[in-house]
């Protein structure tokens, strides 16, 4: 285990994870005005059309994947009877299909968000470089599940990827584990945790709206008037919120 | 019965000039920024005319508002909340830019850059949005006054439901403006469009307003209201809606496009509603019902069961009587000539409109007619069957009667107030045909003609100067509260020092005040003020009485000490 092994494997995911949280909560604490989609289908919405859904439902599947593949270790999966292979295939197949999705979509974006000229004057340098390292993962994690399982041979992610991932959240890192993942999986988890201690300060922080409430609330809310904003907080032997308001 | 306030509009568009006065001081006050280049929350439509933005009234089209669902209840136009959400990553039916329009700047440098040429530079027009050299072929207004006609009028959606022989003699015959801002709905289904639920109905008042910290650029609201008045910020990525001025209500006074708007032509107002029976009448089967659903919606404040119940419910007593006094609860129901537009989207909007008169006042004066005796008047309006069905279409779902019985109203307030103008007899049979009295017809003469600026705006205001805000009256600090930046009072060089002080309903006519005293750090009000805390209890503490009046001591001359009545520092006060 040399420095390298633990600066890559040890300090940067966790210094990334704890960006990534304490990012959250003071970017959420402090700027709720510019947490937002920052979407751009008001300048164009053709290639918007296939794209967007293209993209954001491939990652959703490559996400769910994701946490079957790294939170489940495969000592379970063969417990309930699931064959190393049978899960291969299951993973490879609806993996590169989520993948595909992904990537055409983000082609798509990426076309559109070069070539539409109002999207590209709304693009910020923190979007350029968010594109970068958001699109270098997803093609070091697509040419993973492609070269490494259809063409090649398959380096098996359950057995080093996995555990190490794990290993990190129960805080007793294996970074010994990784040097045996191949280059291609090395290199997927350091742009991924790149793109983590990025995220909350991209527009990728509306991962965390999706707006799961618009299912049990009421469809129309009310409120009354802000008693924060321009008022004063209720001073002592004032009984504030007994006045009545209306 | 639940009864709730709502502030509401009426707008007389017989006095509307289309002069947009209203669009350009709205838009100076709320929109002349970055990213709603494009926005007017207030606009003026010329109709017949496509609208802004384009053909936003072919709900076929955009599907906004409510419809009732196959078993009788209502459901948004763009379907579940699961289809909502499914289609977040791109809505399939929101307005591109280019159905607003796209805004525009012009190059203005290169009218004092450009070398010294033949031909005088000319400024080119370029996009806000892309910077990039542009036509222009587009605008909020681009149909104004019938431009562009016909050939744009084929678009006109309102136009497409009438009849065919209508419309071919509609250009010659009828125009008018229609001034728009957001409805402000009983039943918004923008708000019930929103995943976030960011855009909320303000329970005092029934302002709606966006949450711009709870926005998250979803874009469903758009593709939600009907009648388009949510608009995307393309810059900071969220929905942004007319406020009906909330902070100049709150303080009592009327909106900016209602305070600016040269033809006195609109009304403001409270009125009660029954929150209890809102989804009942928004699910009126026969959609030329709505509007009848919707009047009776709107309480009678003056009926002791209803002001029993609003006390019941919280209203307090200085918003009763502004609902007794309200416009607009007069000119929708004592006098029922204010319609709501297009009641067929089922949001129970709260900006009505008394349709326009003039137009077939004109069409008749030029056949030779005497265009204002009554008996003319409506047999016109009952043989112009063109104006009638247009308006119908915006304003009653299509249902004529209803549209006729107003116009008549109007018609017979005419030629009765003519009467009287001229010095002649009154005629109440014209009152009684229209089923009104002479004395209601002169009221409401004072109400739509005379236009009383206290009349036409009875604004009550919002309630948080009882309680803690009265302490603003002697030492407070509006920056006191939480996180504010104040905390400790004024600044080390008084009041006058320091940041800006956050203008709030507490605040509001103390600082009015103190920007109209003569000078910014000494209010007339300040000879008042005393601070004991200073007062080391020798003498009487600065400010306690007024200055004296004899020169030989001044303020700051010896004092014989002593606080008592006859202390020599004690005058009478000056007037």
């Amino acid at each position: 285990m040399n420095t390298l092994e633990i600066l890559l494997w040890v300090v940067l995911p966790y210094v990334s994870l704890a960006v990534f949280v304490v990012g959250h909560y003071w970017r959420y604490r402090y700027d709720k005005f510019g947490w937002t989609t920052r979407s751009s289908q008001l300048y164009e919405s053709r290639l918007l059309r296939w794209g967007s859904p293209l993209f954001h439902f491939g990652i959703l599947f490559a996400l769910a994947g994701h946490v079957l593949g790294l939170g489940i270790p495969a000592s379970w999966t063969e417990a309930v009877g699931i064959s190393e292979h049978a899960y291969h295939v299951v993973a490879v197949a609806t993996g590169a299909l989520a993948g595909f999705g992904t990537i055409v979509g983000l082609g798509i974006l990426l076309y559109r968000r070069r070539t539409v000229g109002p999207v590209f004057s709304a693009t910020t340098r923190n979007d350029k470089l968010m594109y970068l390292v958001l699109t270098a993962t997803i093609l070091f994690g697509l040419s993973n599940t492609v070269l490494g399982n259809i063409i090649g041979q398959a380096s098996d992610y359950r057995e080093t990827v996995s555990p190490w991932f794990r290993s990190i959240f129960y805080f007793q890192p294996k970074p010994e584990l990784m040097d045996e993942a191949g280059l291609g999986y090395q290199l997927h988890a350091l742009s991924a945790f790149l793109l983590f201690a990025i995220w909350p300060f991209t527009r990728l922080v509306h991962v965390f709206s999706a707006p799961l409430g618009y299912f049990t609330r009421p469809y129309i809310v009310y409120r009354s008037r802000d008693v924060r904003l321009g008022s004063r907080a209720s001073a002592r032997g004032w009984d504030k919120e007994k006045v009545s308001r209306r | 019965m639940r009864v709730m306030a709502q502030m509401g509009m009426v707008m007389n568009l017989d006095k509307c000039i289309g002069c947009h006065t209203c669009s350009v001081t709205c838009k100076q006050a709320w929109t002349n920024r970055t990213g709603v280049e494009y926005v007017w929350f207030n606009n003026v439509e010329t109709r017949p005319g496509q609208g802004y933005p384009r053909t936003y009234e072919d709900q076929e089209k955009w599907k906004g508002g409510w419809e009732l669902g196959r078993n009788g209840r209502l459901k948004l136009r763009t379907g579940s909340r699961l289809k909502r959400l499914m289609t977040i990553f791109s809505n399939p039916v929101q307005p591109s830019i280019n159905e607003y329009y796209e805004p525009w700047t012009y190059d203005y440098e290169t009218l004092t850059n450009a070398p010294l040429q033949e031909h005088t530079p000319v400024a080119q027009p370029r996009s806000l949005l892309s910077d990039k050299p542009m036509k222009v072929e587009w605008s909020a207004n681009w149909d104004d006054n019938l431009g562009g006609a016909p050939e744009l009028l084929e678009n006109d959606p309102v136009l497409k439901k009438i009849s065919a022989e209508v419309k071919e003699k509609f250009e010659q015959t009828y125009m008018f403006y229609l001034p728009r801002i957001c409805e402000h709905c009983i039943n918004p289904s923008c708000a019930a469009s929103c995943p976030s639920g960011a855009i909320y109905k303000r329970a005092e008042d029934g302002i709606v307003l966006v949450d711009q910290d709870r926005c998250r650029g979803w874009r469903m609201c758009v593709t939600g209201c009907p009648y388009k008045k949510i608009y995307f910020n393309h810059r900071t990525g969220k929905a942004e809606k007319c406020t009906f001025c909330y902070p100049r209500v709150e303080v009592g006074i009327p909106t900016v496009c209602s305070e600016t708007c040269v033809g006195r032509l609109r009304y403001i107002g409270i009125v009660l509603y029954d929150a209890d029976r809102v989804l009942e009448a928004a699910a009126t089967p026969d959609p030329q019902d709505l509007y009848e659903a919707q009047r009776s919606l709107v309480l009678d404040p003056n009926d002791p069961e209803v002001i029993a119940a609003a006390r019941r419910d919280g209203i307090s007593e200085d918003w009763i009587e502004a609902a007794q006094r309200s416009p607009i609860y007069a000119l929708i129901h004592t006098y029922g000539v204010a319609l709501p537009l297009h009641p067929e989207y089922r949001t129970m909007p709260m900006v009505w409109y008394i349709p326009p008169l003039s137009p077939v006042v004109d069409a008749l004066t030029e056949t030779g007619h005497d265009g204002e005796a009554a008996g003319n008047l409506f047999g016109a309006i009952e043989s112009l069957r063109i104006p009638v069905e247009y308006l119908a279409e915006l304003f009653t779902a299509g249902d004529t009667q209803r549209v006729d019985g107003v116009l008549r109203r109007l018609a017979a307030m005419r030629s009765y107030m003519r009467d009287l103008n001229l010095g002649r007899e009154a005629d109440e049979s014209i009152a009684t045909a229209v089923g009104m009295t002479g004395q209601g017809i002169e009221d409401m003469h004072r109400l739509l003609a005379v236009a009383k600026y206290d009349e036409r705006y009875v604004i009550p205001t919002a309630h948080s100067e009882q309680g803690p805000g009265q302490e603003e009256l002697d030492t407070g600090c509006s920056l006191d509260y939480d996180d504010g930046p104040g905390m400790g009072g004024w600044g080390p060089f008084g009041e006058s020092s320091g940041g800006v002080t956050p203008i709030a309903v507490e605040n509001f006519h103390m600082l009015a005040g103190r920007q109209r005293s003569d000078t910014a750090a000494a209010p007339a009000t300040k000879e008042q003020r005393v601070n004991l805390l200073n007062w080391d209890g020798k003498g009487a503490p600065e400010g306690l009485f007024p200055p004296r009046d004899d020169l030989t001591a001044g303020p700051d001359g010896p004092d014989d000490g002593g606080v008592g009545p006859d202390s020599p520092a004690v005058v009478e006060p000056k007037p």
